[in-house]
């Protein structure tokens, strides 16, 4: 069931932010994805929406993956020792003409009994506990007030599938998935989420096997065996436990040249030099972009060589990133503002920074 | 005397036709192989005293010589080989430990041999290194677990202060050759092609001679047992300072410096009576114990006022992870595992053939074991013994080595022919000898050279593997052994190794 293999895979990312905290339905982002078909051959699609659960907006939303339902009891019994489950059920999902088969999805609403400065790292661990732990069972996301949804299919057919126009969000965050060889396991699709970390990715890691290892030091297992999972580890664990904020991701993701680094003058020259000799276990190398949501916001990057597509628009108060410009004209045919992104760039935006309106372009990484 | 039961080892032919008696090959050979004659236009060759180095053949103006082993007549046995034989007759005459030079010669598996490399195809673009960089650049010493960021603002302010480094250019540094081993004209050109080429070479435990302080910035100085030339300015002046516990070629025990070879200059650089044996004790005798080793590595720190990164030298052993582990826990900030087939300048050959175990599977063990323990980044991994090309190098590097050592590749370099005749002094490439008439056979500036358009060389063919990889800078292959595959080892190699068979996709 569960592919042993890492998948190697082309892709399609796009991803919809309203910065003044409007919500959409899911339609607008399946139409915005389902534009770059051919960049996916119909093994994976998913969807990750943020604010889509505001009445339980205080609780850790899990959505689980049963390929064996009857795990379900396991998988509880390891929710409930540190948590209390306000809420359960299954998630509603609707035959559409390509899809007639699909896993069991469920979602529990939960609240943390333990204390409140551990809370995340419990979290993980829980998420670490299933997903490795329980063969049948699957933590897809395990955020608050976020979800995803993801499957085998195009991605069109997956929002179709889990309704996703029935959902209102105030960000989006798409994948069309063309892996090069059977993935077979909705669990493998993307968007891949920890707390309330999702990443889509176009790319392949040539420093996997070594970015790995590197998180393994941390206490992150890496079952899934996909480039994406590592990357959203290595969001949590820069971000989340080593205070490094999300503008200068990429100074380690896709970190600059040495040659570059010593013409930088001081102090920033000893913030990236730190950076790169600290961290370069984490540097990702080889192709790739990705865009990751968070709270509240949602960011772009590209590889340090720039060796895949990443676009970059705002309209009026929406913010906008795509493998293609298509997939905005598709949504928002006309803009305030486009950019590609360049290589090692990060552009991130938040809810409530709308004066930066295309202006502000956090750029690290040059 | 009676005479010898052992058969010359090399059959020397002279073409007649081609020799024109200019007797080069007599004045060439410090082990008097050839001799002329003052009446007649001939030469004739003693084949008894050869070595096999090919001295005489590289210089002879006509090519008329030819040197090649000789094929013993013994009777074919399967059980006792000619080594055996010739061992014995050698011990029966003399009652003596066979000496050898360089590194053990012996068929084990080289493991090296058996890994390969990925690269990429259609998912991942290769980098062509002539259009893309392609960093080596590697940075040597103990790097923290995290950054201490503070945020003043949208500025960041950095808290923790790195670790003194070591930066190299390439990630291939010189291994430890002392100047007593090796001539004088060889350690100033390996120190002189360490600074241009922007890396280091080792002293040894030989101190370091006045003349090569200028270089100190380029050298790791060694403290051993014999503590030769070690002092207050030897420490400050060097890049790193490395503890030498064990040597991959001989481990378990010491050295021997006969007195002859110590001359005038290397009396003085190792504060030892002229002509005095120099000896290295099997164990440091202030180090019984890990703890020891911890006292010890604080006492250089101290010395050099923490500014240098300080390196414990092992050799691999059998239980050398676990040993390694040790070694960080007691403030390593690298770490050097030499291998079995690690060079030296003189050795027992029942050891050096004998104990430890190929560096490969030290390597691939220390690094597991020290990521398991969650302290890999305490210390970095230099390795040393056996490695013979760029191809070793970065299959070093992926099963987890930060940088590799290079000792015979070196010398190879500079015309050493592994002869493995080191320890006789009599080294007609102008090596392993203090012999001023052989010395001064090194030109040190061509020596330079040769060395650094080895490591030119190799920092290109590197960088054109890991453009094929679709890697652009070294620290994204170091450890990263899903871009390494394994033929022809059994599943507990691989096991051992952590490598999978090739055919085995991700």
């Amino acid at each position: 069931m569960r592919d042993p293999f890492r998948i190697p895979s082309g892709c399609a990312v796009s991803g919809i932010l309203n910065l003044d905290g409007t919500h959409v339905s899911g339609e607008k982002i399946i139409r915005s994805i389902e534009v770059m078909h051919e960049r996916s051959n119909g093994l994976g699609g998913g969807f990750a929406a943020y604010g889509i659960y505001p009445e339980y907006a205080e609780l850790y939303a899990f959505h689980v993956l049963y390929d064996d339902p009857l795990t379900a009891k396991d998988v509880e019994a390891i929710l409930k020792r540190s948590c209390t489950i306000e809420h359960s059920e299954e998630i509603p999902c609707k035959e559409t003409e390509n899809i007639q088969n699909w896993p069991v999805f469920k979602r529990y609403f939960l609240r943390y009994r333990g204390r409140s400065d551990c809370e995340d790292d419990e979290v993980v661990r829980m998420v670490m506990e299933v997903n490795s732990g329980i063969h049948g069972a699957y933590i897809v996301s395990s955020g608050k007030n976020m979800g995803v949804f993801k499957g085998v299919g195009y991605p069109e057919d997956i929002g179709k599938l889990f309704q996703l126009e029935e959902y209102q969000g105030y960000c989006w965050i798409a994948h069309g998935r063309f892996p090069t060889n059977s993935a077979g396991w909705w669990g493998g699709a993307h968007p891949f989420g920890l707390l309330s970390w999702s990443v889509v990715h176009n790319g392949e890691i040539s420093s996997y096997g070594i970015n790995r290892r590197y998180l393994q030091n941390f206490g992150y297992v890496c079952n899934l065996q996909t480039d994406t999972e590592v990357i959203t580890y290595l969001v949590d664990l820069l971000v989340r436990k080593h205070n490094i904020r999300i503008p200068y991701l990429g100074a380690v993701f896709a970190s600059p040249f040495w040659e570059q680094i010593e013409k930088m003058e001081e102090p920033k020259k000893e913030f990236f030099t730190s950076l790169r000799t600290i961290y370069g276990g984490a540097l990702l190398n080889g192709p790739f972009s990705i865009i990751v949501g968070f709270p509240g916001g949602m960011f772009g990057m590209v590889d340090r060589i720039k060796l895949r597509p990443m676009l970059a628009a705002w309209k009026d108060s929406t913010f906008f990133l795509s493998s293609e410009e298509c997939a905005i004209r598709e949504i928002a045919p006309s803009l305030d503002r486009l950019v590609a992104l360049r290589a090692g760039e990060v552009i991130s935006e938040r809810v409530g920074e709308r004066n930066s309106h295309g202006q502000k372009l956090t750029v690290s990484g040059v | 005397m009676a005479r010898s039961l052992l058969f010359p080892e090399f059959k020397i032919e002279r073409d007649k036709e081609r020799c024109i008696a200019c007797q080069v090959c007599v004045r060439q050979c410090a082990n008097d192989v050839h001799e002329g004659s003052d009446t007649e236009d001939t030469v004739v060759s003693q084949e008894e005293k050869c070595v096999g180095c090919q001295r005489c053949v590289n210089l002879c103006p006509t090519n008329a010589l030819t040197v090649q082993t000789r094929k013993d007549g013994f009777r074919p046995n399967g059980n006792w080989e000619d080594r055996h034989l010739r061992g014995i007759y050698k011990q029966a005459e003399t009652g003596g430990i066979l000496l050898t030079g360089m590194g053990c010669d012996r068929l084990y598996p080289v493991y090296w041999d058996h890994l390969l490399l990925n690269a990429s195809q259609v998912t991942n673009p290769s980098i062509d290194p002539l259009r893309e960089p392609i960093e080596l650049t590697t940075y040597l010493g103990k790097k923290e677990e995290k950054l201490d960021i503070h945020w003043e603002g949208d500025s960041p302010v950095v808290r923790t202060r790195l670790a003194p480094q070591l930066g190299l250019e390439v990630p291939v540094i010189f291994s430890a050759m002392s100047y007593g081993s090796i001539s004088y004209n060889a350690f100033r050109s390996l120190a002189e092609a360490a600074r241009e080429a922007g890396t280091f070479c080792n002293s040894g435990e030989g101190g370091l001679h006045p003349d090569f302080y200028p270089f100190g910035e380029n050298i790791i100085v060694q403290v051993a047992s014999g503590r030769f030339g070690v002092h207050r300015d030897y420490l400050r002046v060097a890049a790193a300072v490395e503890i030498k516990i064990g040597q991959g070629a001989k481990p378990g025990i010491g050295g021997h410096l006969p007195g002859e070879k110590v001359s005038k200059e290397i009396s003085r650089t190792r504060k030892i009576p002229l002509e005095s044996d120099a000896i290295s004790p099997a164990p440091h005798h202030d180090i019984y114990s890990i703890e020891d080793l911890e006292r010890l590595v604080f006492a250089i720190k101290e010395a050099i006022n923490y500014e240098k990164p300080v390196a414990v030298k092992i050799a691999a052993v059998h239980n050398v992870a676990a040993i390694a582990s040790g070694v960080v826990r007691a403030g390593a900030d690298i770490v050097t595992i030499d291998g079995i087939r690690g060079g030296t300048g003189a050795a027992p050959q029942v050891i050096r053939d004998n104990v430890g175990i190929p560096i490969e599977l030290a390597l691939a063990q220390v690094d597991e074991r020290l990521r398991l323990e969650g302290i890999r980044h305490h210390s970095s991994l230099l390795i040393a013994g056996g490695i013979r090309s760029s191809a070793d190098v970065i299959k070093a590097i992926a099963l987890g080595a930060d940088a590799v050592y290079v000792g015979t590749a070196a010398l190879v370099g500079l015309g050493c022919h592994l002869c493995q005749k080191c320890y006789t002094g009599k080294c007609n490439w102008g090596i392993a000898t203090q012999d001023p008439v052989l010395t001064k056979r090194l030109n040190p500036n061509i020596g330079r050279r040769r060395l650094v358009n080895l490591l030119r060389a190799w920092a290109f063919e590197i960088k054109e593997m890991l453009g094929g990889m679709g890697v652009n800078a070294i620290e994204s292959l170091r450890g990263n052994r899903e871009h390494l595959r394994a033929v022809g080892l059994s599943r507990e190699e691989c096991s051992v190794l952590g490598v999978k068979a090739a055919g085995e996709g991700w």
